[in-house]
């Protein structure tokens, strides 16, 4: 069955191939640190189980004292000009979007059929398994079809790679962080506290407090699904469905929501508002939190608004 | 009167406001902060290193998706961001905010019949979206700073989040609509999945009026 482990090689296959094209690359000027950097994010992918966690944990540590010294870095990745690019727009024309489509396409496609086939794919994995599936085939496509040198998906990558910088390894990093947030029993001491922000018999008071809850802890872990299960069961549950008899249903879907308009103002959300500034090259770091702000306030507000004028009828 | 628990574990929680607001580099702000609250929790530095790189190894499907960028950049290398400038060059109809606001309402209901991995911010924002954003904004105001530029790109990004987030929750089998349904059932509470997901629908709509709303009145 394919699962996570085969795209684990994949991933540690690719990252194995930039630490490969930075050696290779003799104008880069973090050469040897972007090599180590990817060398060691290639091992945590494929050798990684054998490493326990202790291994894993330095390792960790090791990737991040590398990318505070200025790994990745950037190179002379071998691409295209800008006039190569406009010469095979001329030659190609509208042809040129149909390879977007595979990965969109193939991931379709597997939703659909790969629960059918049962003991091919993980059930669980299916999406994954489809992204990772779809990227084969563009690739293998894309080769065949415009002839680029065999180097070119390996400097292609490292090219994208090295624009998204350190910032690639901080979703995970970040999702590690929610875990010893966990064992610390961050949680818990937040929904302890929580209602004592309420004061006695006030519906409006709750409801803020609820969705202000999720909105922020959220923003603080970057995450809504960590911030649901604290403040539904500090707030939620004991005080607006049990206390003040509000339908469980409103306040459990639409609190959700609250918490979403966090995400969308939070750094912690790193592959939502970090990553892409970092894909586009945009200078200011928060851009994309800046361009969200606004709708995150408003959407805020409409769902505490929908609470307080729904869930009690 | 309930005794309060030690607050020490806050710790980390601490470190991550006070290390963004200083804008810290993140990775150094989280490594810190996952020793504040681990130390903080009575851990020992080699229990907190273990628990981190457990953590880690564990969350490694988090990166997974970063394999499609050689997809990406073989499709950049044949001029895929200068072929959708051009595209849109073209099509004078296709103003910024109509690009966004088509965009927005696509990601919205794709996401709402569950396929949110058909598009994203390696897969389809840099490579399509903000090429095209850029160009229209480009032909309508030749005159755009740099941070003109800078600023529709972002808006580009927003409108993919914003998107999928309020879009998704539509979806029945999509992962936070399963653990609302989790956590109200372990409180004996039960309820299926399409009552709470047609409590997503008033939110959806909000989103799209609110965020198309600001694409609207934006000037390029």
């Amino acid at each position: 069955m394919i699962g996570l482990p085969a795209l684990y090689t994949l991933a540690g296959l690719v990252f194995g191939s930039w630490a490969v094209a930075t050696l290779l690359d003799r104008q880069h000027t973090k050469r040897l640190l972007g090599a180590c950097f990817w060398g060691l994010l290639a091992v945590e992918f494929l050798a990684g189980d054998a490493l326990g966690d202790t291994g894993n944990g330095l390792l960790l540590l090791l990737l991040v004292a590398l990318a505070l010294l200025g790994a990745p870095g950037k190179g002379q990745a071998a691409t295209t000009t800008i006039a190569e690019r406009l010469a095979s727009v001329a030659r190609h024309g509208n042809r040129l979007f149909l390879p977007a489509l595979i990965m969109p396409g193939v991931a379709l496609a597997g939703t659909f059929i790969f629960p059918l086939l049962p003991g091919l794919v993980d059930p669980k994995q299916v999406t994954l398994i489809s992204l990772g599936l779809g990227a084969l085939i563009a690739t293998s496509v894309l080769m065949l079809w415009l002839r680029p040198p065999l180097v070119a998906p390996m400097q292609e990558g490292r090219r994208l790679a090295e624009g998204v910088g350190w910032a690639m390894i901080l979703p995970q990093l970040l999702a590690s962080l929610g875990a010893l947030f966990t064992v610390a029993g961050v949680g818990e001491i937040v929904g302890a506290l929580a209602p004592m922000a309420i004061p006695e018999g006030s519906r409006l008071a709750a409801v803020l407090a609820f969705t202000a809850g999720m909105a922020i802890f959220t923003i603080m872990m970057g995450n809504a699904f960590a911030a649901f299960p604290v403040m539904m069961g500090g707030i939620g549950l004991p005080v607006l469905v049990l206390g003040l008899g509000g339908d469980p249903v409103v306040v459990g879907a639409v609190g959700m929501l609250a918490g979403f308009c966090g995400t969308l103002l939070s750094p912690m959300a790193a592959n939502f508002n970090i990553v892409p500034a970092a894909l586009l090259n945009l200078p200011d770091r928060y851009a994309v939190i800046r361009a969200q702000w606004p709708t995150a306030v408003l959407l805020w507000l409409f769902n505490t608004a929908m609470i307080w004028g729904f869930a009690f009828r | 009167m309930t005794t309060l628990p030690s607050l020490w574990p806050l710790a980390g929680i601490a470190i991550v406001v006070i290390g963004f607001a200083l804008r810290a580099n993140p990775l150094a702000v989280v490594v810190a902060a996952a020793f504040g609250s681990g130390l903080g929790a009575g851990l020992s530095v080699p229990e907190v290193v273990a628990a981190l790189g457990k953590a880690f190894h564990q969350n490694r499907y988090v990166s997974v998706p970063w394999i499609t960028l050689p997809v990406i950049g073989l499709m950049e290398r044949a001029g895929l961001q200068e072929q959708a400038a051009a595209l849109i060059a073209r099509t004078k109809s296709a103003t910024t905010s109509r690009i966004l606001l088509i965009y927005l309402g696509f990601r919205q209901i794709t996401a709402a019949l569950g396929l949110t991995q058909i598009a994203g911010h390696a897969q389809t924002v840099r490579p399509l979206l903000a090429p095209m954003t850029e160009a229209a904004a480009e032909r309508d105001n030749p005159a755009i700073t740099q941070d003109g530029r800078n600023k529709v790109k972002a808006m580009a990004a927003a409108s993919d989040n914003v998107g999928i987030f309020f879009g998704e929750d539509i979806f029945l089998a999509i992962a936070s609509i399963l653990l609302i349904k989790g956590f109200l059932e372990s409180a004996g509470i039960i309820v299926q999945p399409l009552q709470l997901s047609v409590w997503a629908i008033p939110t959806a709509l909000a989103a799209f009026a609110v965020h198309g709303g600001r694409l609207l009145r934006m000037k390029p």
